[in-house]
């Protein structure tokens, strides 16, 4: 499942970026490794993009972004 | 003996490296909570005692990567620029992410200075940072500093002394693990002649991470560069085989494990509490229906304090202004009766065009210490997460709503600043449309010429018309960045929209004030440089080649005339005769003249009579004139006489100026371009003004007020009503078709320069002055020449065209030929 398929108040842990280039070298610069725990938190009022929490701090992303973004999901 | 040492600060967005510049260099530089702000590289000078220290703030970035301008600019200069030293500005709250740019600092070899900023918000959160352990570990000095409140300057300054005094060299390596073979191997090949210049092994994991600026620098330096790719290849084709995964993202994985253990090792850490209540604050202020309406609350307060409260200050300003300028041409040279010397002309020119520019003083102190707060308190980046998906559907990004908002997009703004905003716009296309459509919203210049046309042609519907026209620009600019984007914009690159959304913080009042007064003072250098440089030239445009001596001549000729009939008109007996006798009439003339402007807007009588007595001073003679005593007949005979030759005096005037203009290069021009205008309704004078709005758009209403003058005099009348009754045959339509044109209006000079600057390409300048100007042209036409057709008024045509601008906007903001905005390379299967 990707990190875009999850709605607000869900938790999951990264499993690996499908993205390459200039978006896997951003959302590794940002924390997103195998491993980390992510929460997220909200969806824009349109829904796009989403508010994450991710390594203790919060940032946006565009929803087509979070889903190059493999994970497992915790809880709903 | 001194010397001088070059030294790199380097640190991530939003880690409060700009701070840490002013604390050292004492230089007031552009700071702000909001990521991506610096963009171009500033250099201040500081000295430590016989050390001077040269200090170059480069852009924030993540990493060092060549995925962006940032990084690249960054990049190159530590690389080719040699500088003694990086120091590393690092967000002590947030050191673990941070220490990815750290590491690749020190990969680079360069002697590097940690500083733990923003100390006192990692204290509040009761983290201690073990800063001794975090030095050993990366090989470097740390030291702590709180940049905001000035703590830590000496330490700080006092190690980049130290530090670049010393050939230390750099101890920290990474180790890669089963990539170090592969490290190794490329670091042997590359020949270490070829490549004095910069770390072999830093390239050896550049080529293997497949950089493009690793590749380039080995293609220009090395022979053999096909050769050594082709060996990176097979190097990199083998650890994927092994490891199931492409170098990059292992060494990425390698750096951000180590990073973990650092931090785990160095830092006791809490929980962020201040997360906590931003994460409560953005539960309302991101909100699905709250969320728009905070937005447009803020927007809404922010145009309110700054145009609606601010144009109040700009009263007491004005009359400052006005009395400034009052004393200044009493220095001119004295005005000729029916023409005034040549230097007199220029000089009143030039303080009203200064005048006329320096009144919005207090609306750009509002206005950008507003900014200031928005960007301070984190609420920015917000706007760009509510507002992103609606301007993606245009081909702008989220980040396109500070450009916007500073240029006005209501109303109020200047472009300048806008243009400038871009630069933090990650994604090139975006970035563009956005550049080119800032000059479509209403920049505070624009808003004089809609105030005077709208209380001149639609005095019964003013509001709603302010509401059009602030409005309509951004369904007009919507649909234009969509068309753009999809057009001459298609091939440019797009970027991934990943922004950090900083935790909530209390502006302080010292960052406000200072950058708002930055700011304005920048805008103030402006209008002194370029503004009244140009307004010298549309001077000289409107004045030469000027009227001919004959032409002047049967002027004069009209004068004398009237001067013979005035003295009919008083008689031979009159006791006043002679004092009025010859050139003396000419003085009084002026006399007069000068103590009627002196009078004018006095409304209290005691003003009014120390002014009488003034002037009754400066020429005894010509006192029982002013004020005639009851029962002095010939002095009030005088008096009626005078208010005739006084009026023939202006319209000899005026017509002179009208000549004169028709005569003048302008003129000439303005007249040429009648047969393309006149579809829109624009008369060679309205030409004339727009014009010399190029220049400043400013210059529209004073040049329309120089046109619509009757004489110096005659400044009794507001220049609407002057407008109301001087247009003769205009329409509201016409005033429709004129705002329209000034809404979408090319760039003015200043701003011109800007997007120059920040396109690097001049091809986009003349882009976006050819496209605005035909589109202006375009748009305006249509509008009149299809509403004189329909027979609409001015009131219909206007929600005629605006709700066709809403429905463009809508249709096109629903089309979306790219299923997939972002192209994403997919991870080729091992």
């Amino acid at each position: 499942m990707t990190l875009g398929e999850l709605g607000p108040g869900c938790r999951c842990r990264v499993r690996r970026l499908r993205a390459r280039g200039v978006l896997c070298r951003r959302l590794m610069d940002l924390g997103f490794y195998p491993g980390v725990g992510v929460k997220v938190l909200r969806n824009a009022p349109l829904r796009d993009p989403v508010e994450l929490e991710i390594d203790g701090y919060f940032l946006s992303i565009r929803r087509s972004e979070a889903h190059e973004v493999e994970v497992e999901s915790h809880e709903a | 003996m001194k010397r001088k040492a070059l030294v790199a600060l380097a640190g991530q967005p939003n880690c409060g490296k700009s701070t840490v510049f002013n604390m050292l260099t004492g230089a007031r530089q552009h700071v702000a909570n909001y990521p991506g702000v610096t963009v171009e590289k500033k250099s201040g000078f500081f000295a430590v005692d016989e050390t001077k220290i040269e200090l170059v703030d480069l852009p924030g970035t993540y990493s060092l990567s060549s995925y962006s301008l940032e990084e690249r600019v960054a990049r190159d200069f530590l690389i080719h620029d040699h500088p003694v030293l990086a120091v590393n500005v690092i967000e002590a709250p947030n050191l673990r992410r941070s220490l990815s740019l750290t590491f690749q600092i020190l990969e680079l070899e360069l002697p590097t200075l940690v500083v733990l900023n923003m100390m006192d918000m990692a204290e509040k959160r009761d983290m201690v940072i073990d800063t001794a352990a975090l030095s050993k570990k990366l090989g470097a000095p740390v030291v702590t500093s709180t940049a905001c409140k000035s703590q830590g300057r000496e330490e700080v300054a006092q190690t980049i002394k130290r530090m670049s005094a010393s050939d230390a060299v750099v101890s920290f390596r990474i180790d890669y693990g089963p990539l170090e073979y592969a490290i190794a191997k490329i670091e042997e090949r590359l020949p270490r002649e070829t490549f004095f210049f910069l770390p072999r092994r830093w390239l050896a994991i550049k080529l293997l991470e497949e950089d493009a600026g690793a590749i380039h620098i080995v293609r220009e330096n090395a022979p053999d560069a096909d050769q050594i790719f082709e060996m990176v290849r097979e190097l990199s084709a083998g650890f994927r085989k092994e490891n199931g995964e492409i170098p990059e993202s292992y060494m990425a994985c390698c750096r951000h494990v180590l990073a973990g253990e650092i931090v785990a090792a160095c830092v006791v850490s809490p929980k962020d509490s201040r997360y906590v209540l931003s994460d409560r604050i953005d539960a309302v202020v991101c909100n699905k229906f709250m969320g728009p309406l905070i937005l447009v609350a803020v927007i809404f307060l922010l145009y309110y304090l700054s145009i609606d409260v601010g144009y109040r200050l700009t009263g007491p300003l004005v009359n400052q202004l006005l009395a400034f300028k009052a004393t200044l041409s009493s220095l001119l040279p004295a005005p000729g009766v029916i023409e005034d010397p040549l230097f007199r002309s220029l000089g009143i020119w030039f303080m009203e065009s200064m005048v006329a520019l320096l009144t919005y003083i207090p609306i750009f102190l509002i206005l950008f210490a507003l900014i200031a707060v928005l960007e301070d308190s984190g609420y920015m980046p917000r706007m760009a997460f509510i507002l992103d998906k609606l301007f993606r559907n245009f081909g702008l990004h989220g980040q396109s709503t500070l450009p916007l908002i500073l240029a006005g997009v209501y109303m109020g703004g200047c472009c300048v600043p806008g243009v400038m905003a871009t630069k933090g716009i990650p994604d090139e296309r975006a970035r563009l449309a956005t550049i080119l459509i800032v000059p479509m919203m209403n920049c505070l210049a624009k808003v004089p010429l809609y105030v005077v046309l709208v209380a001149a042609f639609f005095p019964q519907d003013r509001t709603l018309a302010m509401f059009f026209i602030s409005t309509v620009t951004l369904f007009m600019a919507l649909p234009v960045a969509k068309v753009l984007t999809l057009t001459v914009l298609r091939k440019h690159d797009q970027a991934p929209f990943i922004m950090e959304m900083p935790a909530y913080h209390f502006p302080t009042l010292k960052v406000v004030a200072g950058r708002s007064i930055e700011r304005t003072w920048i805008f103030v250098k402006k209008i002194v440089s370029i503004v009244a440089a140009v307004s010298v030239v549309i001077f000289a445009l409107l004045q030469f080649p000027g009227l001919g001596e004959e032409r002047l001549a049967s002027f004069e000729d009209r004068w004398t005339k009237a001067t013979e009939e005035f003295r009919t008109k008083i008689g031979k007996d009159n006791a006043y005769q002679g004092l009025l006798a010859g050139e003396n009439l000419d003085r009084y003339v002026l006399f007069v003249d000068a103590y009627r402007q002196a009078t004018m807007g006095l409304s209290d009588q005691s003003a009014a009579d120390a002014v009488a007595v003034e002037f009754a001073a400066r020429e005894p003679a010509f006192a029982p004139l002013l004020k005639p005593a009851a029962g002095d007949k010939d002095a009030a005979a005088i008096r009626t006489a005078m208010r005739a030759l006084d009026n023939t005096r202006k319209t000899i005037r005026r017509e002179i100026k009208n000549e004169q203009l028709n005569a003048s290069f302008l003129g000439a021009l303005g007249e040429m371009l009648v047969p393309v205008t006149r579809y829109a309704g624009f008369d060679t004078k309205v030409n004339i003004s727009l014009l010399a709005a190029f220049a400043a758009k400013e210059s529209t209403v004073s040049t329309l007020g120089a046109l619509y003058t009757v004489s110096d005099g005659e400044k009794d009348a507001s220049l609407d009503k002057r407008l109301q009754t001087e247009m003769v045959g205009y329409t509201p339509l016409h005033a429709l078709a004129l705002m329209l044109f000034m809404a979408l209006y090319p760039p003015c000079l200043a701003t011109s320069i800007m997007v120059q600057i920040q396109t690097k390409s001049t091809k986009w300048m003349l882009f976006s002055i050819g496209y605005l100007m035909f589109l202006g042209i375009t748009v305006s036409s249509a509008v009149f020449t299809g509403a004189s057709l329909l027979g609409l008024s001015g009131m219909q045509a206007m929600w005629t065209f605006y709700g066709f601008a809403v429905l463009v906007t809508i249709v096109l903001g629903l089309y979306n030929p790219q299923p997939k905005p972002v192209t994403i390379l997919k991870e080729k299967p091992a």
